[in-house]
C-alpha cells in the first residue's frame, strides 16, 4: 500500500464517524421544522394568510431563508427568526419541507 | 389492570386508531406497529394538545396517547382580547376535540385530580385511575388571589380577571358594555413573570379601541406592579398615544395589595383608586395539578425541566410544557412556546421510548402578536436553541426583535397565526 493511498484511509477513518454523527439524526430536518409550524402549518401546509412551505423547491426555500438572514429580503419578521438558523439548519428546513406534500 | 388484560386493552385500542388514522390522512405513517408504551397527557391547551397530536403523528401510531381536558371545548386565550374589545365573538375564538381522535388520541373530558409519580398513575374525577409509562402535565397557570387582600370568593364574583378565556371573558365585555360612558375601567397587572407579557397591554388597547367608539369619556387606567411595560414598551406607547390619546392613563410601580369589591376600590402602597369596571390580575404560579404532584422546583412557584425533553427535574417520566414550567432565560409565558415545548417533548419521548437519546440540539422560536387595534398588529420574536454549557434554551444572538411599527399588514398575519396554530395543535 502506498503512503497516499494509506494517509487517505486513514483520513476516511476518522473522518467517518464525525460526519455520520452529524447526519445521524434522520430527524433533524422534521424537529427544526417543526417550530414553523405554528405559523406555517404542520408540515408547511398552511392555512390562508401564511405562505405555504410544503412542496416549494429546496433551493428556492434555502435561498429565500439565506435572503432574510442577510436584509436582502424585506420582511416584518422573518428577517428575525432567519438569524436564529445557521446554514446546515436551513438547508434541512428545506429539503424537509420540499419533500413534504401540499395538503 | 393485570398484565394480560392491559395487553388486549393496548391491541384493541391500537386496531381502534388504526382505523381512525386512515381517515386522517393517506400521508400519515402506514398503520400502528406493536405499541410500545403509554402517554398520559393532563391539559389540552396549547401545549398538551399539541404533544398529544405529535406524540400520534411522529410516533407511528405506535404509542397510546390519552388527553385529559376538563372543558368540552378549546377556548384560547390570544384573541380573547379581541372579544374583549368587541371586534371577535367567542365563537371565533373556540375550537373542538374531534380532530385530535382521527389521529388516535383519546381524548377523554375529564379532571385530574392527583398524581402519584411513584405508582406512574393519574387519578380522575369520573373514571378509573390511568396508569402511564411517562406523563405530560400542561396544566397552566393558577391564579394567586391570596395574595391580595380581599380577594376572596365572594368578591371574584364582581372582581374579574378573565386572564383563562371562557366564562369570565364573557362577563367581562358585559361589564363594559354596561359602564357608563365617563366610567373608569382599571387593569391591575401583577409582577412578571405572569402568562403572556404582552397580554394585559394588548387588553388595555383593546377596551380603548371600544370605549373609542361606544363610550369615549371613558378611561382605561392601567396599574402596573412593573416599572415599565414588560412587552413592546415603545410599540405600545406609540400606539397609546396615536390612537387613544386621553383614554389610557398608565402608572407603573404599582402594585395592588387589596380589594375592596363593595367600594369597587383598589389599593396599592400609595393609592385608593376606585373604578367602575375592575379588572385584576393576581399573581400567578404553576397550576395545583403540578404543585400539588410535587414538581416545583425549591424555591419557586413553577416547575423545573431539562429542555431536552421537558422532563422534570423533580420526577422522571413526567414531562412539563407550557407557562407551568420555570422559563428558560427570555423565554415568555406564550402559547407559542408552550406549543413549541409539546413538540419538543413529543419528540423526546419517542426516542427515549425507543431506547434512544432525544435530539440533542432543539431549535424552537416565539412570536407573539398583539393587537394594538380592531386591525393593526405588533410583535416581538426569538429564536431558542439548546446551550450545552449552560443546560437551557438560550436566544440565538440577533435572533429577536420587534415589528418596526405597526400595521394592518401585520394585522392579517396576527389572525392567521391564529388559525394556523390551532389547526397545527389540534389536527
Amino acid at each position: 500500500m502506498n503512503y497516499a493511498l494509506f494517509a487517505v484511509l486513514v483520513s476516511v477513518a476518522i473522518l467517518t464517524p464525525v460526519a455520520r454523527a452529524q447526519s445521524a439524526d434522520p430527524n433533524l430536518g422534521r424537529n427544526l421544522a417543526a417550530a414553523c409550524a405554528n405559523c406555517h402549518g404542520t408540515n408547511g401546509s398552511a392555512l390562508q394568510g401564511m405562505p405555504v412551505l410544503a412542496g416549494q423547491q429546496k433551493t428556492y426555500l434555502a435561498q429565500q431563508m439565506q435572503d432574510f438572514k442577510a436584509g436582502r429580503r424585506p420582511a416584518t419578521i422573518m428577517h428575525q427568526i432567519a438569524k436564529g438558523y445557521s446554514d446546515e439548519q436551513i438547508e434541512a428546513l428545506a429539503a424537509y419541507f420540499s419533500a413534504q406534500k401540499a395538503r | 389492570m393485570s398484565r394480560i388484560s392491559r395487553r388486549r386493552f393496548l391491541k384493541a385500542s391500537g386496531a381502534a386508531a388504526a382505523t381512525s388514522l386512515l381517515s386522517a390522512c393517506a400521508t400519515e405513517p402506514a398503520g400502528p406497529q406493536k405499541p410500545i408504551g403509554r402517554v398520559v397527557v393532563i391539559g389540552g391547551g396549547y401545549g398538551g394538545a399539541t404533544a398529544a397530536k405529535y406524540l400520534r403523528m411522529w410516533g407511528g401510531g405506535a404509542i397510546e396517547v390519552f388527553l385529559i381536558e376538563r372543558n368540552a371545548e378549546f377556548i384560547s386565550c390570544p384573541g380573547s382580547n379581541l372579544v374583549l374589545g368587541g371586534t371577535r365573538s367567542m365563537a371565533d375564538i373556540t375550537r373542538g376535540y374531534s380532530r385530535l381522535r382521527e389521529y388516535g388520541v383519546q381524548v377523554l373530558r375529564d379532571e385530574a385530580t392527583a398524581v402519584n409519580p411513584e405508582r406512574k398513575r393519574v387519578s380522575l374525577r369520573r373514571i378509573e385511575d390511568l396508569s402511564y409509562d411517562r406523563l405530560i402535565i400542561s396544566p397552566a397557570v393558577d391564579l394567586m388571589y391570596e395574595q391580595i387582600e380581599g380577594y376572596d370568593a365572594e368578591a371574584q364574583k364582581s372582581v374579574l380577571t378573565a386572564w383563562k378565556a371562557g366564562p369570565e371573558t364573557i362577563a367581562l365585555r358585559q361589564r363594559l358594555e354596561a359602564m357608563r360612558d365617563g366610567g373608569v375601567y382599571v387593569l391591575a397587572i401583577p409582577r412578571a413573570p405572569y402568562r403572556c407579557p404582552p397580554g394585559p397591554y394588548e387588553r388595555a388597547c383593546q377596551v380603548a379601541h371600544y370605549f373609542k367608539q361606544a363610550k369615549p369619556r371613558s378611561k382605561v387606567l392601567i396599574l402596573d406592579a412593573n416599572e415599565d411595560i414588560v412587552s413592546k414598551p415603545a410599540l405600545f406607547k406609540a400606539a397609546w398615544n396615536d390612537l387613544y390619546k386621553g383614554l389610557i392613563e398608565y402608572r407603573g410601580n404599582s402594585e395592588v395589595k387589596a380589594v375592596d369589591a363593595r367600594a369597587s376600590l383598589i389599593r396599592t402602597d400609595f393609592d385608593a383608586v376606585k373604578g367602575d369596571v375592575l379588572n385584576v390580575l393576581p399573581p400567578m404560579r404553576a397550576a395545583d395539578i403540578a404543585r400539588n404532584a410535587g414538581l416545583l422546583a425549591a424555591n419557586t412557584r413553577w416547575c423545573g425541566v431539562d429542555w431536552l425533553s421537558m422532563e422534570s427535574t423533580v420526577h422522571k417520566n413526567i414531562h412539563v410544557l407550557g407557562d407551568a414550567t420555570l422559563s428558560a432565560p427570555a423565554m415568555p409565558k406564550s402559547g407559542h412556546m408552550a406549543n413549541n415545548h409539546g413538540k419538543i417533548a413529543a419528540a423526546a419521548i419517542i426516542e427515549l421510548m425507543n431506547g434512544r437519546e432525544p435530539n440533542p440540539q432543539p431549535v424552537i422560536a416565539n412570536t407573539c402578536y398583539s393587537f394594538v387595534s380592531d386591525k393593526e398588529v405588533i410583535h416581538v420574536a426569538s429564536v431558542h436553541r439548546y446551550d450545552v454549557a449552560q443546560k437551557t434554551l438560550t436566544v440565538v444572538p440577533g435572533a429577536s426583535g420587534v415589528s418596526a411599527a405597526r400595521s394592518e399588514l401585520e394585522g392579517g398575519y396576527g389572525w392567521a397565526w391564529t388559525q394556523n396554530i390551532w389547526a397545527d395543535m389540534l389536527g
